[in-house]
């Protein structure tokens, strides 16, 4: 089985080729403004660099932190008009509640709170204002707004309020990217709302994102699956990921911590992965991320999602340091760092120049770097480490001191002997982490169904059953499901005991068909 | 209906625009650290139901940014023949995630409450303390600038208006107004007991959709006094305070709670199965939990109804409704709803003693475990 992983962050494109779950190769190249460029340029440095063995590549798996950079930095999303059908209902409550000002401001570009909505039961709250969606879907148009979030009350019941309204939308608007509520959520509307919100923010981003992979693999010839992965340490096929990319958020920190953890064959312990813009903070508990019991916040805002607990500071190798007052991000040059850094010939001083004076990193030239003031490098590097040691006593499960696996291009910047911290460990690979965790996400599948007349433990058993077929067909591999959610919601206003079950179980990818070529040999 | 207090109504309209002035008397502003505490305690009160009270604190948050606050009073300062409303939305935690609460409509309630019976409230306080209803008093208050009494009719959560301090006392049991999001009105004036009041109301919140803001049957200052469970807004905000605290300092909040509290820690594990549904305006169901760690091998299921009412360990009663029930996330210590539970989450299950006023006869008749439809008796974990 040989799978190439690669992973797409602020400042680095990484790529890994595993056969039979072995780093074979690895690159390490930077993120190009176009991205394309970089991910072709990655991959021809390992097709180079691997020769004979990256010939029949099984698959190919794609992580990015796009999508999260962007909304920690509030930068490249789409103004996004909020559509709310339910009023009178959830009138005072009002989309952006709860969220961060900045990231508001940068999102928001128009609300409309219209007449409509279900009950628990399915019964309308009042008649839906269809009219009203035809005046903000003119508004939107005529604002040349590109983003449009859609959520009803109870959508997740019966969505065709928001499938009427999208219609709507999308008759008036046609260029606009329209994201439907019930496609990402469960029931409560407010988190759902949310991430519905910033999931159209990214929609154009997506686009222009997945576009430029397929153009990447194209060029370099390679005619395998291609899968995105997802924050819940899945993978999904790229079309559809090009169309809910806020499922992608968040996926570098898990492929990090599922790298980190079979780099370094521990189970129990933290890890920082330190990138170009953002460091993110976790915990592996018996090999596996930490998931976040509840409340998932993306950016400050609420989600229902289920993703790894993690804390993310904009802290990085490419983050800028300023003096008098000392200032630390949350600026990156990011993929830049080796145009700009003053390390590598630029003006710009960043936390990896400030490593380089303090000796803690061998990058670039120290001698391009020795004016920097001693002050400055002695009291950023402790800005540093004070700023790690916080989010590891934020992350740690207990007082008691834990190992911590330090992984990312930027790992340098994790010191030793950090306080309530067992050991720092460093392990090899650990800056192409994110690219072998990528290679080894897994598929899954889901199944989401109604079900009438069939007593609940049928109902549950076929719609497991329904889930393990679709992995299947993703490509998994039989014997390794895992049913990993299983959820029933019993329809009160149907008929003869209906209840809706949503069923999700993950596997390995499997090898595929054994190819037919003859000589092949099998 | 109101007869026995007709009288004492009229003396009090004719007394002016506000029927008591409390100046002077000790108020204390909530700041809106305490606002933030009180929402984690009043979730743990609510024994997984009453609703996650983040909608509740997120109006009151917005009313505060409004430039508008609450005070909290004693009971014992009320006034014997004031009036004080006891509101809160009733219905079923699923919807209520769906329908955001908004404070015009227990507003709404209070007035219509003051016009249909002629009175006019001197103060509010919860019908309920756990859940979402903790803040449905306070929006109501900062909406019309009246003082909170720290105190409650149900010490807890319970789905069910003859399970408050107020039925056990036998207190008047009518006139009950229901407000909906739409201009419907509701009014009950008249019920033949509690059971029955509960019958009328909750056939009505299923039609407006499971979620309707209540000004329940006006109390005296006299009834808050004698009829109530006293202070109990200030025990919220001292749990979750307590909870906030040892997360903070990145202590176990299970443990720091169950210390100050003096509860009992049931089982420590993961959920394993949850099924629910929405019936007769209830969200009904059980959860499976089996234990981690110290419990390996132990099995726990508990009976929901939108609270939760017995568990068991290893098929033998181990909690009972009156006392309190709490799934708490194992590691922040925050409660977990019966709306929102799900598989694989990792859980505290703890129980906290009951108020003392349900452990009576007629308290436990009310509250304990057949009221909830088990065969069981009520089973004392406290020693009291």
């Amino acid at each position: 089985m040989k799978v190439i992983g690669i992973d797409v962050g602020g400042t680095s494109t990484d790529a890994v080729l595993l056969h039979e779950r072995t780093v074979r190769h690895y690159v390490k190249t930077a993120t190009s403004a176009d991205v394309s460029s970089g991910i072709t340029a990655a991959l021809d440095a390992l097709l180079a660099m691997a020769g004979p063995d990256a010939t029949g590549v099984d698959a190919v798996m794609l992580g990015t932190t796009h999508f999260t950079n962007a909304i920690v930095e509030r930068r490249g999303l789409t103004p996004t008009a909020a559509i709310r059908i339910g009023l009178p209902a959830t009138a005072f409550l009002e989309p952006f509640t709860d969220w961060p000002p900045d990231l508001a401001t940068a999102v928001r570009a128009r609300t409309f709170m219209v007449r409509g909505g279900h009950e628990y039961d399915g019964r309308p709250i009042v008649p839906f204002d269809a009219a009203a969606v035809e005046s903000a879907a003119r508004e939107i148009r005529d604002a040349g707004i590109r983003a449009v979030a859609i959520t009803s009350v109870f959508s997740p019941l019966d969505a065709t309020l928001e499938e009427r309204a999208g219609q709507i939308v999308r008759e008036a608007c046609p260029e606009a990217g329209v994201t439907l509520s019930h496609r990402l959520g469960r029931i409560g509307l407010l988190p759902r709302e949310n991430v519905t919100i910033l999931n159209a923010s990214l929609v154009d981003l997506a686009r222009a994102t997945t576009a430029a992979f397929a153009e990447g693999l194209r060029r370099v010839g390679i005619d395998a699956p291609v899968y995105l992965t997802q924050n819940d340490g899945t993978i999904a096929r790229m079309e559809q990921a090009a169309e809910l990319p806020i499922l992608g958020v968040a996926c570098g920190p898990t492929n990090s911590m599922r790298g980190a953890a079979f780099l370094s064959g521990m189970a129990n312990a933290l890890v920082v992965d330190v990138g170009g813009t953002t460091t993110d903070f976790g915990y592996l508990r018996q090999g596996l991320p930490r998931q976040a019991n509840r409340v998932v916040e993306i950016g400050g805002v609420r989600t229902l999602f289920q993703m790894p607990d993690l804390l993310s500071l904009p802290l990085g190798g490419g983050s800028m340091v300023t003096a008098s007052p000392l200032t630390i991000g949350p600026e990156s040059v990011g993929f830049r760092l080796t145009e700009l850094g003053r390390a590598f010939g630029g003006d710009v001083t960043t936390v990896t120049d400030v490593a380089v004076a303090a000796g803690a990193s061998s990058l670039g030239d120290p001698r391009r770097v020795a004016d920097l003031p001693d002050g400055l490098v002695t009291d950023a590097m402790a800005m540093v480490r004070a700023t790690i040691e916080d989010a590891i006593d934020r992350m740690k499960p207990d007082a008691e001191p834990r190992p911590v696996i330090a992984v990312g291009g930027a790992a340098f910047l994790v010191p030793d002997g950090l306080a309530g911290v067992g050991e720092t460990v460093r392990v090899p690979h650990a800056a192409v982490a994110n690219a072998v965790g990528a290679a080894m996400a897994q598929v899954s599948g889901e199944s989401d169904r109604v079900y009438r007349g069939v007593p609940r433990d049928e109902a549950i058993a076929a719609a497991t059953t329904a889930a393990r077929t679709d992995a299947i067909a993703a490509g998994a591999d039989p014997n390794t499901l895992e049913v990993v959610e299983v959820e029933d919601l019993p329809l009160a206003y149907l008929p003869g005991n209906s209840r809706r079950v949503r069923a999700k179980v993950l596997g390995a990818i499997a090898r595929p068909r054994v190819s037919a070529l003859p000589g092949a040999g099998s | 209906m109101f007869a026995g207090v007709r009288s004492t109504i009229h003396s009090i309209v004719s007394s002016g625009p506000v029927p008591f002035d409390l100046q002077g008397f000790e108020r204390t502003t909530l700041t809106e650290v305490d606002i933030d505490d009180l929402r984690v305690g009043a979730w743990i009160l609510g024994t997984g139901g009453g609703g996650d009270p983040y909608y509740g604190y997120l109006c009151l948050k917005k009313l505060y940014a409004q430039g508008r606050v609450v005070d909290v009073i004693d009971p014992k300062d009320l006034p014997d023949d004031a009036y004080v409303a006891a509101v809160n939305q009733m219905g079923s935690p699923l919807p209520a995630e769906e329908r955001l609460t908004d404070p015009a409509t227990v507003t709404r309630a209070i007035r219509e409450m003051e016009a249909y019976a002629g009175i006019r409230f001197t103060a509010v306080m919860p019908w309920e303390i756990g859940g979402g209803n903790a803040f449905q008093p306070l929006m109501a208050a900062a909406m019309l600038g009246l003082p909170v009494v720290d105190a409650d009719a149900m010490g807890r959560a319970f789905p069910e208006a003859q399970m408050t301090s107020f039925a056990v006392m036998d207190f008047t049991c009518h006139p009950l107004v229901m407000a909906d999001i739409r201009p419907n009105t509701v009014i009950i004036s008249e019920a033949a007991d509690w059971k029955w009041l509960e019958r009328l109301r909750r056939r009505a919140c299923t039609e407006l959709g499971a979620v309707a803001a209540t000004c329940n049957p006006p109390r005296t200052g006299r009834e808050v006094k004698i009829g109530s469970h006293l202070h109990t807004v200030g025990k919220a905000l001292r749990i979750g305070r307590t909870v906030r605290r040892a997360q903070a300092e990145h202590c176990d909040a299970v443990a720091a709670l169950l210390e100050q509290e003096r509860g009992v820690e049931l089982l420590r594990g993961k959920v394993t199965d949850v099924e629910r549904q929405t019936t007769g305006g209830y969200l009904r169901g059980r959860l499976d939990v089996a234990g981690l760690d110290a419990y390996a091998g132990d099995t726990m299921r508990i009976a929901f109804q939108n609270e939760f009412t017995v568990a068991w360990r290893d098929d033998e009663p181990c909690a009972t409704t009156p006392d309190l029930i709490c799934v708490l996330d194992q590691d922040s210590g925050e409660a977990i709803g019966t709306e929102v539970i799900r598989f694989g989450q990792r859980v505290a299950v703890i129980a906290l003693p009951a108020p003392e006023m349900l452990l009576g006869d007629r308290g436990l008749e009310l509250t304990g475990p057949r009221a909830f439809g088990h065969d069981l008796d009520f089973h004392p974990l406290f020693t009291r």
